[in-house]
């Protein structure tokens, strides 16, 4: 029914904009006067009218109906009930209504339910007709209002751009909204958490086990929530990625800026930026495939115990993922250093490789720095590699070759296949989430003060 | 650099001999210094350059495989009297098909059936049954099938499951060994394309695994995403470039804008997971979800990408329409834009480029299901092909890994197709002022 509406809309909006733009014309050769605006304007502001407020009216409707269905369902059941389940009961219960609904019955379902799916056929059938016949009636009502303003007087080409400014301004409070939606979601969401795992501990706590129980009786399944672990983990492997990175990268940056020539930079830059436009979970396979085995076979010579998903493996391979961000970050900052400096240093004699160690990199530094923060937040925030190449269990280790934990993998593993706000395990994602928020913004505002504050001006 | 502590006389300067030991021993200790210098950035170049070879080099050698197929033809009879027309469906085509593979090798034991008809796919009989629902008049005709071998064998005749490998630790027995050398005598073992890696959904099989799904899920979660974010994004573009007054409202947007280019993905997953299936209450795994997701995403860098375009068309253009008496609107939408529009369409299909190859947000919102049939539409639940790939590389068969690959090198041509596009754009219609 949706569909339809959209489709009546669009029809009617097209309609409108022809009958504007044929009204405009009549108008305009009737009064034999100046029209303020071109009969265009005219059309585009009626058939701005026509779709604009239906077209939000349906998307909003869209957006709620589910919910409130959900609700209307459940208050039909007894309240006492219904207050005692869970947050998965009532999902379970909801779903398997909207199955029998749709007809598709495994097995021989409750009466209270049947009546439900009834009730539910029904609603569903109600909310689409008064979906549609509203949406109808508010395309036709924008449309006879701005078809009755067409006049020689009225402004529509201000009428038509002030619509614009509105859209625009709208479409530009999207990444304000989006920011809310992240940081709210995260706190509501931590929130909860911090309700039933007090802060300190998962801040301080060494233990991270977030096995919950499956009944009520269980006994061994509290879990704990101390994000020490996984907060060193993520350390360790990052500092593996930047430790391969950062060296890596900044050579071959001073390379292709100082010593090679245009042939050369114009062949090897593309590649590295090859590498920047691989996909993570590529990556992440490489290091399962490729980087993991033959580690363990080093490790084997060197009689030294390599776990399957060491950190090692992980954080090199994350590093060959951040060579070129390293690498075209120092790039920008040594050629942002004036010619001048270059010569300077050059001409009292200065040999190549002198000029960049004792002018160059000092006073390309704060741009290098800054790009160092915002691979490391990068490293941080990293999902696909860690999550299919690092350990899933937390553990108090800064071997590399053991197997650790990040954040991201935490969250990935914690929330896979499970939806359900309303157990400690899927809260802690969120609130591993909103650290992980937090930190990378930090590295970022870090990196940008940075570069702003001690980035000479030439 | 010398040493100048020594108190100089000014009308008598030390002379450097620059022919002595000291100053020769020197300049060799500097030039090492610069040859050394070089050569660590020569390394460090060619380490990644040789990096990303073996990362390809190894997809290659893993994927090529997956891109053919093992297959036997073999003649199966349909008789008639055992096939309802009405109910094509529950025919017995299991014991069908059976017995014409049977009949490709005369002589088989009771007991050695098992371990034979373990040979071909588990799901020979489905294929079967498809072929002959879209086409009846099969029915009562003894024709050629060709049925995809099950994946021990099709790695074994790949090479990938080596023959003098000792039995018990391969997992093609001798006995299977025998009767597939027995049926590549009789040319009956072919290795054509694999059609169904890009025609079959995901399966449990992977011999029967394709990426049809995970093709058509990316298709709908892009288009989605770029529904969304290209409109979007060229309007805050404008809007913050031409319109927005200086301030500290701007300011704040701009802040903001350049802040999530950096949050991490799996955080955006998070939002998607908490808002778009918690308070919205939209379907699970559904490409309107995955596409909503992403599009916030790309924002960032379309409004940073359309917004350098804006401000590199010339101020003459913009005065010029002024001029001539086009409000300020016109000015931009009928000549600032279009001018602008190659550059705005070349960063829109990188920053694309980089929404379809990201899994972590679409992981989260439940885009990794085991789904066996292509979505229909955005509504529906799918897989895309990170996600794809994702799911294949933690399966245990060993066809799966050749798959991984394969689908790999299959995201990797989707990737390459689109900035070449992208590099097209720029070349052909970019204007340079």
């Amino acid at each position: 029914m949706a569909g339809s509406a959209f489709l009546v809309i669009a029809v009617l909006t097209f309609a409108g904009y022809l009958l504007g733009r044929i009204r405009a014309a009549a108008v305009r050769s009737r009064d034999q006067a100046a029209m303020h605006s071109l009969p265009s304007y005219h059309a585009k502001n009626v058939a701005i009218w026509t779709a604009v407020p239906s077209f939000l009216l349906v998307i909003v409707w869209l957006l709620l109906q589910n919910t409130v269905i959900d609700r209307l369902l459940l208050s039909s059941f007894d309240p006492q009930a219904v207050a005692a389940m869970s947050g998965a009961e009532k999902n379970l219960l909801v779903s398997e209504i909207r199955q029998v609904a749709e007809g598709r019955i495994f097995q021989e379902p409750s009466l209270a339910v049947r009546a439900a799916a009834e009730a539910l056929r029904g609603w569903r059938a109600t909310a689409a007709w008064a979906l549609f016949s509203s949406a109808l009636g508010v395309t036709l009502a924008g449309f006879a209002f701005s078809y009755s303003r067409i006049a020689t007087r009225f402004r529509a080409r201000q009428s038509v751009e002030r619509s614009m400014n509105i859209f625009m301004i709208v479409c530009s409070l999207v990444a304000i909204l989006t920011t809310l939606g992240i940081v709210s979601s995260l706190l509501y969401e931590a929130g909860q958490f911090f309700a039933r795992v007090p802060v300190h501990e998962f801040l301080f706590g060494l233990r991270w086990e977030p096995q919950i129980a499956l009944r009520a009786d269980q006994v061994a399944g509290l879990g704990a929530f101390g994000a020490v672990p996984v907060f060193l983990g993520t350390l360790v492997i990052a500092a593996i990625a930047m430790g391969f990175a950062v060296p890596v990268g900044l050579m071959s940056a001073i390379y292709l800026t100082e010593f090679a020539d245009a042939r050369v930079r114009s062949l090897v830059k593309p590649l590295l930026e090859i590498l920047a436009g691989i996909p993570t979970v590529v990556y992440g396979f490489f290091a399962v495939i490729i980087v993991a085995p033959s580690m363990r076979t080093a490790g084997d010579l060197l009689d030294l115990v390599v776990s399957p998903n060491s950190a090692l493996a992980a954080g090199i391979v994350m590093g060959i993922m951040l060579i070129p961000f390293v690498s075209s970050l120092t790039d920008d900052a040594l050629t942002a250093v004036p010619r001048s400096m270059r010569d300077g240093s050059l001409a009292v004699g200065a040999t190549q490789g002198e000029t960049i160690r004792k002018v160059l990199l000092p006073a390309a530094l704060p741009g290098i720095m800054g790009g160092i923060l915002l691979a490391l937040s990068r490293a941080v925030g990293e999902t696909m590699i860690v999550v299919m190449a690092a350990g899933l269990i937390a553990s108090l280790n800064v071997n590399p070759l053991a197997s650790v934990t990040t954040v991201t993998v935490q969250i990935v593993t914690l929330l896979i296949g499970d939806s359900e706000f309303d157990n400690p395990k899927t809260l802690a994602a969120f609130a591993l989430g909103l650290m992980l928020f937090v930190i990378t913004l930090m590295l970022n505002i870090a990196a940008l003060t940075i570069v702003r504050r001690y980035r000479e001006k030439y | 650099m010398a040493a100048t502590d020594a108190p100089r006389v000014p009308d008598q300067p030390r002379r450097v001999d620059w022919q002595s030991r000291a100053m020769l021993s020197r300049r060799r200790r500097r030039y090492a210094a610069e040859w050394r210098l070089k050569t660590y950035g020569l390394c460090a170049i060619v380490l990644a350059i040789g990096l990303l070879a073996v990362l390809v080099g190894s997809l290659m050698a893993t994927g090529y495989k997956a891109f053919t197929q093992s297959m036997v033809t073999v003649e199966i009879s349909l008789d008639p009297a055992r096939i309802d027309r009405n109910d094509v469906f529950n025919a017995n085509w299991r014991a069908m098909v059976r017995e014409g593979l049977a009949a490709a090798m005369p002589g088989l034991a009771k007991s050695e059936e098992r371990d034979y008809f373990a040979m071909f796919t588990a799901s020979a009989h489905f294929l079967v049954r498809d072929r002959v629902v879209a086409r009846p008049d099969l029915i009562g005709q003894t024709a050629e099938y060709t049925l995809p071998l099950s994946d021990p064998l099709d790695q074994f005749n790949k090479g990938e499951i080596r023959r003098d490998t000792p039995p018990e630790q391969r997992r093609v027995n001798d006995r299977q060994i025998a009767w597939f050398d027995a049926l590549v005598e009789k040319g009956l073992i072919t290795r054509p394309f694999n059609t169904g890696l890009f025609v079959n959904a995901d399966s449990r099989f992977p011999e029967l695994a394709g990426l049809a799904g995970a093709i058509s899920g990316s298709f709908w979660t892009l288009l989605v995403c770029f529904l969304i974010s290209f409109p979007t994004g060229i309007a805050a573009a404008i809007y913050l470039e031409e319109f927005a007054p200086r301030g500290k409202a701007t300011d704040f947007i701009e802040v903001n804008i350049n802040n999530l280019a950096a949050v991490p993905s799996v955080v955006f997953g998070l939002l998607a997971l908490a808002v778009f299936l918690g308070v919205f209450g939209l379907p699970r795994s559904a490409p309107l979800v995955g596409g909503m997701t992403l599009a916030l995403m790309t924002l960032p860098t379309i409004i940073i990408v359309t917004r350098n375009a804006l401000k590199s068309v010339p101020a003459s253009i913009r005065e010029a329409a002024l001029g001539i008496g086009a409000s300020k609107h016109e000015a931009i939408l009928h000549h600032i834009l279009p001018l602008a529009m190659p550059t705005i369409l070349t960063g829109t299909i990188i920053g694309l480029a980089q929404a379809l190859g990201e899994a972590a947000p679409l992981l989260l919102i439940g885009m990794n299901a085991f789904i066996t049939s292509p979505p229909a539409g955005i509504m529906d639940p799918a897989t895309a092909l990170p996600t794809q790939i994702f799911i294949w590389a933690d399966s245990p068969e060993r066809g799966f890994m050749a798959r991984t690959s394969a689908a790999i090198l299959v995201l990797l041509g989707f990737l390459i197709v689109m900035n070449a596009i992208a590099i097209f754009l720029r070349q052909r219609f970019e204007r340079r002022w």
